[in-house]
């Protein structure tokens, strides 16, 4: 293991070697600093890749690095996109809707109280109606039957007067025809006496039948 | 992985180079595309999924808010209605590992939340929030935090020590039990899933030998995909709960 990784320094310093025979000899020193690091790093990637039995990949400090700086990155992205963005606009579709949902209940609640209130107002309205129809009913019949009476009592009293004109006339005719009987008494008593006692004279007769009438 | 024969459960968390900027400087790793993956997915589908904002949702927007109300959920249980100032940092929290671990699920993807260093920078982020915030809201009567209330005095010099303890191990608890999870379970899954082809080498005998491997590999897969889900859970309730500490020191 040891000289699996000996020689793996070994290539990777011969790719500095490389690199550095490339670049501008000033620069050199430098160079070869970078390239040096380059050449850990790279001897650890080999190392992890062909005999990653090294280190466990967790445990291994060489990554740590650029784990935490992409997970701070990643994580700060992660959490202003959700506490500026997302959760706001969910927050707030769940805000809408709830007031949406108080708000249509409170409307339905009024509409059923109204609702109410105009049902109780039309069984007033009935109710006054009803109440209406019935005095209307009872004027119209009180006023039929006064009619009635009084057409009635016209028609009575007009029978009535009919009734007394005519026992009246009876009377009348009766006491005329009651003085015709005893003048027709007399003239009868006076031809019937003239036919038997002799002739008498009408005064006579008449005196006679009105005493005979008063007995 | 060239020879199928020999099995190696460790390569899947090696970090290789995929950009490297300048000599010996940063490089963009496989570790860090996942990280900018889990990101971009997270981002993309929350904003994606609202994008009409509708009154009723469909589908892909229901997830986004059930994942809202979720969290916001478990923030508000936990460290009441002063804690939903750190709504958004738990949310990212949550959302953050739960993705990259459901990644992980995904053959020859990358775990990004294998790897120690990544679970333990945000647990001690998480430890660093609390601490601050703590200093901040309460001064000095944070340290009350170490002193239980309703304890006899003759005992806070072995109680105190204890808080303290305990107080400090949390980033390691935290960040080791996502790590451990996660490494362990996907190492598991490996060396099964390389019995299989080990076996399945052997001719007809280890055909029928390589059936039990596949079937433990089939429920350990069904079993990783409820610790990723899990972990991501309680590693948010347990930020929750040390928010609350911040807040309300006093147990």
């Amino acid at each position: 293991m040891a000289g699996l990784t000996q020689n793996i320094i070994v290539v990777a310093q011969a790719d500095a070697l490389q690199e550095g025979q490339v670049v501008a000899p000033g620069e050199e020193h430098a160079t070869e600093g970078a390239a040096a690091t380059d050449a850990h790093g790279a001897t650890e990637t080999h190392a992890g890749t062909e005999a990653h039995s090294e280190v466990f990949p967790p445990f291994d400090p060489a990554s740590f690095g650029s784990q935490l700086l992409w997970l701070a990155i990643t994580f700060a992205a992660l959490y202003v996109l959700m506490s500026r963005v997302a959760l706001p606009r969910i927050g707030s579709i769940l805000e809408t809707r709830r007031t949406r949902i108080e708000g249509d209940l409170k409307e339905a609640e009024r509409l059923r109280q109204e609702t109410e209130k105009a049902a109780a107002a039309y069984e007033a309205a009935l109710a006054e109606a009803r109440k209406n129809a019935h005095g209307i009913a009872e004027e119209t019949r009180a006023g039929i039957k006064a009619d009635i009476d009084g057409r009635r009592a016209d028609v009575e009293a007009s029978l009535a007067k009919v009734v007394a004109e005519a026992e009246a006339r009876i009377q009348t005719e009766k006491e005329a025809a009651l003085k015709h009987v005893s003048n027709i008494a007399a003239d009868t008593a006076q031809a019937v006496v003239a036919k038997i006692v002799g002739p008498v004279t009408a005064a006579e007769a008449r005196a006679a039948v009105a005493a005979v009438t008063k007995e | 992985m060239a020879d199928p024969n020999k099995v190696d459960p460790i390569h899947q968390f090696q970090i290789t180079d995929l950009v490297s900027f300048g000599n010996g400087g940063v490089s963009f790793t496989n570790s860090a595309l996942f990280m900018a993956l889990t990101v971009g997915v997270i981002g993309l589908y929350l904003l994606l999924s609202t994008q009409k904002r509708s009154i009723v949702p469909n589908r892909t927007q229901l997830v986004s808010e059930m994942l809202y109300e979720f969290v916001a959920k478990m923030v508000s249980d936990s460290a009441g209605k002063a804690g939903m100032k750190f709504f958004p940092f738990v949310f990212s929290l949550f959302m953050f590992v739960l993705v990259a671990n459901m990644f992980g699920m995904i053959p020859f993807f990358f775990t990004v939340t294998s790897h120690i260093v990544i679970t333990f920078a945000l647990a001690l982020l998480v430890f660093v929030v609390v601490i601050v915030y703590g200093f901040i809201k309460n001064g000095p009567k944070f340290l009350k935090l170490f002193v239980p209330a309703g304890v006899p005095a003759y005992v806070l010099p072995i109680v105190v020590p204890i808080e303290v303890v305990s107080f400090l191990s949390r980033p390691i608890s935290l960040s080791v039990r996502l790590f451990a999870n996660i490494l362990a379970g996907h190492i598991t899954l490996k060396v099964f899933a390389g019995f299989i082809v080990t076996l399945g080498s052997l001719g007809f005998l280890g055909w029928l030998g390589a059936i039990l491997p596949l079937v433990m590999t089939v429920a350990i897969t069904a079993l990783e995909f409820l610790v990723a889900a899990l972990q991501a859970y309680v590693f948010a309730v347990l930020t929750s709960m040390y928010i609350n500490d911040a807040i309300h020191p006093s147990h």
